[in-house]
Order: C-alpha cells, then sequence, then structure tokens
C-alpha cells in the first residue's frame, strides 16, 4: 500500500452532506472484475451530461480546481454501500486526501465519515480527515476566494494548513492504528499472519456450531 | 457491572485485543457475493495465499444477476463476466457456492438466515453494507469493503476497533397496517442517517418482542441506514423455533441444538449492562411512513405534508433544495396527490415471505393502475417456491404484476431491472439515494402494503384509510 506520509495539493470543494457511495461510484461500474479504471467515473452522474460531457454545473468540474487532490465535503461523506470501488474512484481520480465536519446535534457529535467507507480509505493508503463544522466552513469561505487554493496535510504532526494568504492550520485527531498503518503503508493482511500461532489456539476451542 | 449482548459477543471473539481498545475478531461466517470479491481473490492470488478456512465461507449470486425466466444466460458480456469469476474464484478456492439455478440461490442475507447459517452469538461479515441484517438474531454482524473480504478469506479474522453501543427501545404496540419497515424508518429520521456511526444499535422493548424473525430482520437490515455498520437484537424464543424449524441444512440439531439453545440464553444483555447512548421511540404513535428526500433520514409520516427547506430537522436549506429538485417535488405536497410510475417489491429489507403475504392480501382482487408497472421480486428461490405453494404468484400475476426469480434487482438497479430518468417509484427497498434504482430515477421508501397500495391506486395513498374507502 502507498504510505502517507505528507501532502501538499490544490483543495476542491464539494458542499453537499450525506454523499452516498453511489453517488461517488455508480452501480453499473461495479460489474468491473478489476481494483483499477474507476478515476474517470468518480461522481459519474453529477459530473457528466447525458451526452457524456463535464457538467459545467457540477462543481468538482470548474478549472480552478484543475490538479487538485484534497477534496473538502460536508458531513457524513462515504455514507451507504460498502462498496470499496468508493475509494479506489476517488484515489484514482487523484485525491490524496478528504476533509468533512463531524456534526452536533442535540450536543451529540456525529462522525464526519461513515464507518465502513474510513476503513477503506485506511487500506488505500487514502487519508481521512475529521474537523469542525466551523473549520470546514472555513476552509470553504477561503476556497471561494482564494483561486488554486493549496493546503499542505501532515500525518506525523496530525495538521492541516491552508495555504491562504494568512495561513491557517488545523489539528486533527486520527486512530494510533490507522495512523501507523498509513504512515509505513502497511499490508495488514501480513501483519495479522504474524498472529497465526494464536488464530490457531483461539480455533481449538472455539464453537462455530456448524455441524460436524 | 453487567455486559450487553455486543459485549458478550465481542469477548468471545477476541483472538488478541489492541493496545487501543480494539482487537483482532474472530470471524464465523463469511458470506461472499459476485461484486465486492473479485478483487479479493484476485489479491490473494497476487500474493499467493490460500483461504483459510473455506468450510466457514459461503457464496451466491445476487446483486448482478437477471430475475427474468430466461437468465441463465446473462447478456450483459460484462456481468456474465463478473459472475462466471464468482464461479472459478470459489471452485480454486473451495468455498461453497449457491450458483444461479440452485434451489436455494437468493440474496446474500436472506439465504444465511434461510440455510441456518446465521445463529445467535457468531460473528458474520459480508462485503455488502446490509449484513446488519443478521443481527435480528443476536449475530454481530457487518459489512466490510473488499480489502476486509480478503483479509478474512486469508486469516478468518478481522481488526476492527471497538464501537459504542446504543439502545433503542421501542415500547408500546403498533397500530394496524405499521410494520417493522415503518419503526426503522421512523427511527431513521429521528436520529439521522449519522445518528448511529460508530455505534452497534441494540433493538430492545415489547415492540421487538412481539415481532417475528423476518420482521426483525427488516429493522436491522436497515440500521447502516442510520450510520450503524451492525444492529443487534437478543436471541429468544421466536429465534429459536425459526432456527430449529423448516429445512435449514446449517443449523445445529437434537442435543447439538439443547447445547446451543442453553448457551444463547446467556448472550442477551445483562439488567445492568451500560449503553453509552439510548433512545427510546413509542410505537403506539407511529404511522405509516414514506421517504420524501434523497436518503432516507428524510421521511415524514404519510399524512405529513412534504417539508420546505429550514423545516426538515438535522438538514440544511441545501440538503433539502437539493433533494427536493432531485426529487421533482414542492414543499408542501402531500405525497397522496404524487402518482408512481413504478412499484418495487423486493430486497433484502421485505422480499420475506411475510412481505409477499402481505403486499398480496392487498393485491388480491385488485389490479394494478393501467400506467403503473409492478415488479414482484422474491428475496431467494426458497421464498420464491413458497409464495408459489401458497398461491401468492397467481395473486400477483392476476394484479398485473411481473413475478421474478430471486436477486438484489431493482434495489441498486445492477442488473437490467432500472428506473429510467424522472420514473417515480414506490420501493420497499432500503436507499432513496439519487440514482441508486437507476439514473435519474425517484425512489419513495415504503412498507409492503403501502407499496402494493400504491400500484392500485397509481399514487401514494394512506393504507390506513385507503382500506376503509
Amino acid at each position: 500500500m502507498r504510505p502517507f506520509t505528507r501532502h501538499t495539493g490544490i483543495i476542491a470543494t464539494l458542499d453537499r452532506s450525506n454523499v452516498d457511495t453511489d453517488a461517488i461510484i455508480p452501480k453499473q461500474f461495479l460489474k468491473s472484475t478489476k481494483r483499477t479504471g474507476y478515476g474517470p467515473s468518480a461522481f459519474f452522474d453529477w459530473r457528466y451530461t447525458a451526452d457524456g460531457e463535464p457538467d459545467p454545473g457540477f462543481e468538482l468540474n470548474q478549472h480552478r480546481f484543475e490538479g487538485r487532490s484534497i477534496l473538502v465535503a460536508r458531513n457524513n461523506f462515504g455514507c451507504g454501500s460498502s462498496r470499496e470501488h468508493a475509494v479506489w474512484a476517488l484515489v484514482q481520480d487523484g485525491y490524496r486526501a478528504v476533509i468533512s465536519p463531524w456534526k452536533e446535534v442535540s450536543g451529540k457529535r456525529l462522525p464526519a465519515f461513515a464507518d465502513i467507507f474510513q476503513t477503506n480509505t485506511t487500506k488505500n493508503g487514502m487519508l481521512a480527515i475529521e474537523l469542525s463544522e466551523a473549520e470546514v466552513d472555513t476552509i470553504f469561505k477561503l476556497v471561494a476566494a482564494n483561486k488554486g487554493l493549496q493546503a499542505t496535510v501532515d500525518l506525523n504532526t496530525q495538521q492541516v494548513t491552508i495555504h491562504a494568504p494568512k495561513a491557517v492550520s488545523f489539528q486533527f485527531e486520527i486512530d494510533t492504528g490507522a495512523k501507523e498503518q498509513l504512515l509505513n503503508g502497511l499490508d495488514d493482511i501480513a501483519l495479522t499472519l504474524q498472529d497465526e500461532a494464536k488464530i490457531t489456539q483461539f480455533e481449538s476451542s472455539h464453537e462455530t456450531w456448524l455441524p460436524g | 457491572m453487567g455486559k450487553t449482548l455486543f459485549d458478550k459477543i465481542w469477548d468471545a471473539h477476541t483472538v488478541r485485543a489492541l493496545p487501543d481498545g480494539g482487537a483482532l475478531l474472530y470471524i464465523d461466517r463469511h458470506l461472499v457475493h459476485e461484486v465486492t470479491s473479485p478483487q479479493a481473490f484476485e489479491g490473494l492470488r497476487l500474493a499467493g495465499r490460500q483461504v483459510r478456512r473455506p468450510d466457514l465461507s459461503f457464496g451466491t449470486m445476487d446483486h448482478n444477476v437477471p430475475t427474468t425466466d430466461d437468465r441463465m444466460e446473462i447478456r450483459d458480456p460484462i456481468s456474465r463476466a463478473q459472475v462466471d469469476a464468482m464461479r472459478t474464484n470459489c471452485r480454486a478456492f473451495g468455498i461453497r457456492l449457491y450458483d444461479l439455478g440452485d434451489e436455494h440461490q437468493g440474496i446474500v442475507h436472506m439465504i444465511g438466515p434461510e440455510l441456518g447459517l446465521t445463529l445467535p452469538g457468531l460473528t458474520i461479515v459480508c462485503g455488502d453494507s446490509h449484513t446488519s441484517t443478521h443481527g435480528a438474531f443476536g449475530a454481530l454482524a457487518f459489512g466490510i469493503g473488499t480489502s476486509e473480504v480478503e483479509h478474512v478469506l486469508v486469516t478468518q479474522s478481522l481488526v476492527q476497533r471497538k464501537p459504542n453501543t446504543y439502545k433503542v427501545e421501542f415500547t408500546g404496540r403498533l397500530a394496524p397496517h405499521v410494520f417493522s419497515k415503518d419503526m426503522v424508518l421512523k427511527l431513521i429520521g429521528t436520529i439521522g442517517t449519522a445518528g448511529g456511526a460508530g455505534h452497534v444499535l441494540e433493538y430492545c422493548g415489547e415492540t421487538i418482542r412481539a415481532l417475528s424473525m423476518e420482521a426483525r430482520m427488516s429493522i436491522c437490515n436497515m440500521s447502516i441506514e442510520g450510520g450503524a455498520r451492525a444492529g443487534l437484537i437478543a436471541p429468544d424464543e421466536t429465534t429459536f423455533d425459526y432456527i430449529a424449524t423448516g429445512d435449514r441444512p446449517f443449523a445445529p440439531k437434537g442435543e447439538h441444538l439443547e447445547e446451543a439453545i442453553a448457551h444463547w440464553r446467556t448472550l442477551p444483555s445483562d439488567a445492568d449492562a451500560r449503553f453509552d447512548q439510548t433512545t427510546t421511540i413509542d410505537s403506539s404513535r407511529i404511522k405509516p411512513q414514506v421517504t420524501w428526500g434523497t436518503n432516507p433520514g428524510m421521511v415524514i409520516d404519510i399524512d405529513q405534508p412534504v417539508p420546505g427547506p429550514g423545516e426538515a430537522y438535522g438538514y440544511s436549506r441545501t440538503d433539502v433544495e437539493n433533494a427536493l429538485a432531485y426529487m421533482g417535488l414542492a414543499p408542501g405536497t402531500r405525497l397522496t396527490d404524487v402518482a408512481v410510475d413504478v412499484v418495487f417489491i423486493g430486497s433484502c429489507t421485505n422480499a420475506r415471505i411475510e412481505d409477499l403475504r402481505l403486499a398480496a392480501a392487498i393485491l388480491e382482487g385488485r389490479q394494478k393502475a393501467d400506467n403503473v408497472e409492478l415488479l414482484v421480486v422474491p428475496g431467494s428461490m426458497q421464498v420464491r417456491r413458497q409464495a408459489e405453494a401458497e398461491g401468492l404468484d397467481r395473486i400477483f400475476k392476476a394484479a398485473g404484476a411481473q413475478w421474478r426469480n430471486a436477486g438484489c434487482s431493482m434495489c441498486l438497479g445492477m442488473n437490467p431491472d432500472q428506473l429510467r430518468p424522472q420514473q417515480r417509484c414506490a420501493s420497499t427497498s432500503n436507499r432513496n439515494f439519487e440514482g441508486r434504482q437507476g439514473k435519474g430515477g425517484r425512489t419513495h421508501l415504503v412498507s409492503p402494503e403501502m407499496a402494493a397500495a400504491a400500484a392500485v391506486a397509481g399514487k401514494f395513498v394512506d393504507i390506513r384509510k385507503w382500506l376503509e374507502a
């Protein structure tokens, strides 16, 4: 897996909440048996007109976002279907990191990313960064005001720096396991296989209730 | 302090506890389908790895298969290649496959319980988010991505963060013509589509206890639509009866079953168990639900008007504007004034025999409206045979419905069963996302009774009033 340590790139904003994985990669592209070739189909239904041309009305098609590699959207990004194809599509479309805000509803903090999507990002060397709603609002405003605005994402220091005329930085939290996996580009199957003896031992006394 | 049902399953499957509170969890059942597995098998081949426990993995074809009677010859070459790859992979790695043409073929979350694979206290995973369905038996069951599918194939285990627990209590009795589908839609409307994220839900209370296994499965199925990767219901006599009856080749039998039931009785959450969150819903006040927007949290009672920007709790003005524009609806609209083009009765949410009986009871002696296309897709071939034995297929066909073979069908429209742009569908499925049932298609999620009635009326109806009229 490609490690993630530090990345600088252009930010693109998508002003939508609850972006589901059906929207990120529609069903017709799930017929493939390959892991590659999904990039041009990311956000397909929003991205292209009925004639297959880029839809000028879709935010991410704006020229100002050309060459972007950091996606910023609203809360509950990646909800719905477990399809890892959604992450493959984003990575293959050039995104290295996605930023989304947690949301506070009735005093409870709802996570920025859907659980399965977040796991899938880690498995593919993509960083999912959770910030507050106020911080994400700030990024949206700065991107609107500054064409080609860049950010640097540093996983070691857990910091996002927005390179606006007056630079701003935000700290983010990340699960220690996910951080280690991303920083080192670890093959997690190989890691688990180091515990093979433990798995075998567990199996020897574990009841699965299948008929003998 | 006591343990929750979730804690008990988690602890019993921990191969190794991890320093950050997570665990390497043992997986008892791995269900595999044709869409999310080929890249995992390819990974195995590239790394020269084997499937550790092919006897704990079970495959079927569901997402990508046609449901018409001529489906043994798949015309779409890309779909055919994927189905062929599933056959090759299962053969090469020694995994049992319920292929097209097999009497047990069906939606993966239908056949697990039918075959007796789904049992209380197990860990069950599948590369499909609706794996939460199996939680109805008191199994910890959740959807995984393809990288995790590969991980389970090789190691029969998964590294997991420990989720929080969320108790959802339903009190009181359901009113007539209100079903478990309405309960779960009401819940999602209340907590929002991210309300359960990071949590495992445990559904409890007298309403849940009174539900059949099939109705319980419809609720657990849509846990993911509330953001929760898994939903659980404690096993009870209803659960044990389901497992003990019928032809379930993989269920324990005789003394083995007695032993299993004795163990399963120890699983329910202890009286003094603590949950991280709790919500209580009065079931007696739930009315038939219908979604108006583009995610399952955008839901109203059938007698409420469609909300406008600023009127939908938990959604921004932009969210509501986008949803209304896509759905072609104006604020204040009564859905009982809105015509439907297609009615889909199917999916892992509502295509079990009880669902078909409810739909058939509405359709018996009635005709679908002329301009409506009505599709009835049983969730498994076993359900199809049962329905035919009960004569339900004749009722559906007499009402003008298409009676199909088992598969996911128009729930996600990977196969030829799709909506055309702007077509409006009353659907018993689980997701009303933009484009879900076909690009530009407009989905409204409802119960099987509400869907069947919409097919007859040619528009949404308040089932309670419509049946009286």
